[in-house]
């Protein structure tokens, strides 16, 4: 294994057009067999590790791309060894995802070439980079929702018969899942499986193509602690198979413990290049963001006021009919940060939706400023104080296809100055948006660009300037900083403290414990819809919020009634 | 030489002007081709069409006749089309509201004043539309019943319901055998401008211009914009998703049946057979030539109403099918669909002999 060694040069590159050849002849053959030895014996036999042969995998010279307006590669160097991880790291925007699309054939790049096992190479679509072996993780999975998880894996294969044989794939996709210890029922319907199961299909599908080349993009966003280990198993063992990955990510614990190698990016240029066991996270962050980074949020006194939210004995149903929240009692009060802890999916979500009006309660009930909103519409509780920074910023929290200004006065247009009577006051809105365009520091080319186009915390960053302008009460955020940079995620954090001190209350939902305790005042842990502890954050600390998120309760502490 | 497609941060307003006026031009030279298939010289052709839609004042009147119901349809459906709510039952509002009018017209002459027969026929009409498209809102914002079938569907029953009352229990005794009502009193005549081109396209212009407003310059509009981007997003802001929708789904029916309540009371004076000639689907096609713009609509309704009158002409002139200007019409839709990607899209071109030879490269895949 060549990973990490700084002079593996042209000279130690093999012969151009044998190695890969060969290699596409062996796995033909597999191929044929693979079905046939239908046995566990032959499955073990099958996945057990073959020669992991070194070599340059994949090479990418002086890269260039720009789009209107951003030079999002500009002359990047890339390598990809066999049996090594690369982790891509860089802030929203670096250009990490545009570089890997440039290698999986989405985009063209404007200049620079591409080197796959030493030949070079014309990718022109994904199905070029996948006859290459190449393969992408996309963050938003590209899986037919209404298909079989064997569909979905057969789905877009080059030569595939016009009636497919299913019963073969499925054996094969079972042979893979048993090696790669990626569980999944190749007969289960996408829209039945998590988010974690439906990124087992997306490497299934890889690896259904014999991929070697693996492009994974922030692939533990969506997963939980546990199935982000399960994923860094996958990929050891892959790389143990001469496999190689790339790995975008702006989680600096991630690249430390998934990567060999990091490249660090920023504005389109590789910053720097290390072997991961020659860095730690602070150096990361330094080169990410080309400054020293506060990892503490400067705040005031905690002066909690007068009760804002209460909630007794909140109970409501998730989509699929099943309990979410059950029994739930809560309290904030103005001048305090509510931090929720908890695994996704135990309830965070409901617990928003239900404190804004979104989704019913089925027992319970909840105030705010000591005024029965229960079963009141969204309307009335907007119109009460309460503002709401949506999980899903895209879909909910923006309308991509409509004007960073006319995002922005989503939630003024109903009154003035936005408006006089029924009449919508277009000058003003234009107004209000250049205001908070410069006093949130959003980057967009203009008020009329269309919201979709800005970066992710962007984004958020409208969204916050748009709630916090419309709330005098409570602030419920959910996840506000995931999947943003650091730079965008401190300007959250501080802006949510910036609100607190301002009198307001806070209801802040994050998977982040550092996030919490750092931010919050008073922090809950919530599993399967129920408060499993709840202690001033001055007090808690990593190991007890992951224990209680675990579910596992303590004795002594003081909990649910 | 690489050609390339990128994503306009803006929509471009040149090219959202641009598109449409090319994409004409594209229908006309595929038409043209079809036209020498059948040995007819494409100019003689367009000519003959242009002199027979605008070339007298005859037939300048003649388009308009079939231009209004072609403004009033097209700006209802657009409504609707905002909403990303599928109304393609145009053609049946049309007709419900037909029968509708026809209705007060006929049976409440004996005890309504004269002078407000025509306003209330009129109104009832529309109001009629209205109910027929609010049939497939509430369905689908109560069920989820898909409003493309419903409306389709009610387009049907709305036709068969007419003829059944025109050649059965409101047939004309008088009228020989003739399927169609007795005429209207005076009274439910609406007034004509110029030949059989009536009032109702004052009411059209109108009902474009305070759409536009409505549209882009009030709260109402904004929220409907945003139930039209994403209905979540909707709901989060605290929109009455569900309310709004019908809401504007019955504006749509009700503009709808504005132009069959016209054609009756402006055109016919009774309900006859061949009350609508496909003002409902023609509708849609105006809807997406105008981008969805009430006051793009004006004219392009005027232009496919054009179309169908020289059509006509070209029967007498030419002797060809008159159908010749819907095949025109037909052939307008798809370079609009092709054109609208330039709106959202920008054309590059790299010349860089780097990548021109890294494509010729023979070790690619």
């Amino acid at each position: 294994m060549f990973a990490g060694s700084e002079s593996g040069g042209a000279a130690r590159r093999p012969p151009p057009a044998s190695l890969g050849k060969v290699r596409i002849a062996v796995m033909k053959d597999r191929e044929g067999s693979a079905p046939k030895g239908g046995t566990a014996e032959a499955a073990r036999a099958a996945c057990a590790p073959e020669e992991a042969p070194g070599g340059r995998l994949v090479e990418m010279r002086g890269i260039r791309k720009s789009f209107p307006g951003v030079q999002a590669s500009d002359g990047v160097d890339l390598r990809l060894d066999r049996g090594e991880v690369l982790a891509l790291l860089g802030e929203n925007g670096a250009g990490k995802s545009t570089l890997m699309n440039i290698l999986v054939g989405l985009y063209r790049a404007d200049s620079g070439e591409i080197l796959v096992r030493g030949e070079r190479a014309s990718i022109g679509s994904p199905r070029d980079a996948s006859a290459l072996g190449i393969g992408m993780v996309h963050q938003n999975f590209m899986l037919v929702d209404t298909m079989t998880v064997a569909e979905n894996v057969v789905l877009g294969i080059r030569d595939l018969p016009f009636v497919p044989d299913m019963a073969a794939a499925k054996r094969e996709i079972l042979r893979l899942s048993e090696c790669y210890n990626l569980k999944v029922d190749p007969d289960a319907y996408i829209w039945q499986l998590s988010v974690g199961e439906q990124q087992r299909v997306e490497i299934l599908k890889l690896l259904y193509r014999k991929a070697e080349i693996l492009v994974l993009d922030e692939p533990t966003a969506v997963l939980t602690p546990a199935e982000s280990e399960e994923l860094n198993a996958v990929v050891k063992r892959m790389k143990g198979e001469g496999k190689a990955a790339v790995f975008i990510t702006h989680k600096m614990e991630e690249v430390m413990s998934f990567s060999d190698r990091v490249m660090v990016l920023r504005k389109g240029k590789v910053v720097a290049e290390k072997a991961t066991s020659d860095t730690d996270p602070k150096d990361l962050a330094r080169l990410m963001v080309g400054r020293e980074i506060l990892f503490r949020v400067e705040k005031g006194p905690f002066k909690p006021g007068a009760k804002v939210l209460e909630l007794r004995g909140v109970s409501a149903i998730d989509e699929r009919g099943l309990p979410a929240l059950r029994g739930l009692d809560l309290e904030v009060r103005s001048g305090e940060i509510l931090g929720i802890a908890g695994v996704a999916g135990n309830g965070q979500r409901e617990l928003a939706e239900v404190v804004t009006g979104l989704r019913p309660v089925t027992a319970g009930s909840i105030s705010i400023n000591c005024v029965d909103t229960t079963g009141k519409s969204p309307l009335e509780i907007i119109k009460s104080g309460v503002a709401h920074i949506p999980q899903d910023r895209n879909q909910v929290g923006a309308v991509g296809d409509m004007s960073v200004a006319s995002n922005l006065a989503m939630k003024g247009y109903r009154a003035r100055p936005l408006s006089a009577g029924a009449i919508l006051l277009p000058g003003k809105v234009r107004e209000l948006a250049k205001r908070l365009i410069e006093l949130f520091k959003i980057a967009t080319p203009s008020p009329e660009t269309r919201i979709k186009f800005l970066s992710g915390g962007n984004i958020q960053k409208a969204i916050l300037a748009r709630e916090i302008g419309a709330c005098s009460s409570l602030l419920v955020a959910v996840y506000p900083s995931r999947g943003l940079d650091i730079g965008a995620t401190e300007s959250v954090r501080k802006e949510l403290v910036a609100e607190r001190d301002r009198g307001l209350a806070v209801l802040l939902v994050s998977e982040d414990i550092e996030e919490l305790i750092s931010v919050a005042d008073t922090v809950a842990v919530l599993f399967e819809g129920r408060v499993m502890g709840l202690f001033p954050a001055a007090e808690a600390d990593p190991e007890k919020i992951g224990a209680l998120m675990a579910g596992m309760s303590e004795r002594g502490e003081e909990s649910t009634p | 030489m690489n050609i390339h497609f990128e994503k306009r941060k803006t929509l471009s307003k040149k090219a959202l002007f641009l598109v449409p006026l090319v994409s004409l031009a594209a229908s006309f030279v595929l038409t043209g081709l079809i036209l020498l298939l059948f040995g007819a010289n494409p100019f003689a052709t367009y000519g003959a069409m242009l002199k027979g839609a605008f070339g007298s004042w005859r037939a300048w009147t003649e388009t308009l006749v079939k231009a209004i119901p072609l403004m009033l349809t097209g700006l209802g459906v657009s409504v609707a089309f905002r909403l990303k709510f599928w109304n393609i039952g145009a053609e049946g509002q049309l007709t419900v509201a037909g029968v509708a009018t026809a209705w007060v017209a006929i049976f409440w002459s004996p005890w309504l004043p004269a002078g407000l027969l025509l306003p209330v026929a009129v109104l009832v009409g529309a109001a009629a539309g209205a109910l027929w498209a609010g049939v497939p809102a509430l369905l689908k914002t109560s069920l989820k019943v898909d409003e493309t079938l419903v409306t389709l569907m009610l387009n049907y029953v709305a036709i068969l319901f007419s003829e059944f009352l025109y050649y059965g229990p409101w047939r004309d005794p008088k009228g020989f055998g003739f399927p169609g009502t007795a005429p209207f009193p005076d009274a439910a005549w609406l007034p004509r401008i110029a030949g059989r081109a009536h009032a109702g396209l004052y009411v059209a212009l109108v009902a474009a211009l305070l759409l536009w407003v409505v549209l882009n310059r009030t709260k109402w509009g904004f929220e409907l914009s945003i139930i039209g981007n994403s209905q979540r997003a909707a709901r989060y802001q605290g929109i009455a998703v569900e309310r709004n929708v019908v809401l504007a789904v019955l504006l749509s029916g009700a503009l709808c049946g504005l132009a069959g309540s016209f054609e009756v009371t402006g055109i016919s004076h009774r309900l006859q057979q061949g009350l609508s000639i496909g003002y409902g689907y023609t509708a849609i096609i105006v809807a997406w030539m105008a981008q969805l713009n009430p006051l793009a609509i004006v004219p392009v309704a005027l232009l496919m109403a054009g179309l169908l009158v020289g059509g006509d002409q070209v029967q007498m002139v030419m002797g060809l099918p008159a159908a010749m200007g819907l095949v025109l019409q037909g052939m307008i839709l798809f370079p609009m669909l092709a054109g609208s990607l330039f709106a959202e899209y920008r054309v590059k071109v790299y010349k860089n002999p780097a990548k021109a030879a890294e494509s010729r490269a023979p070790g690619g895949a």
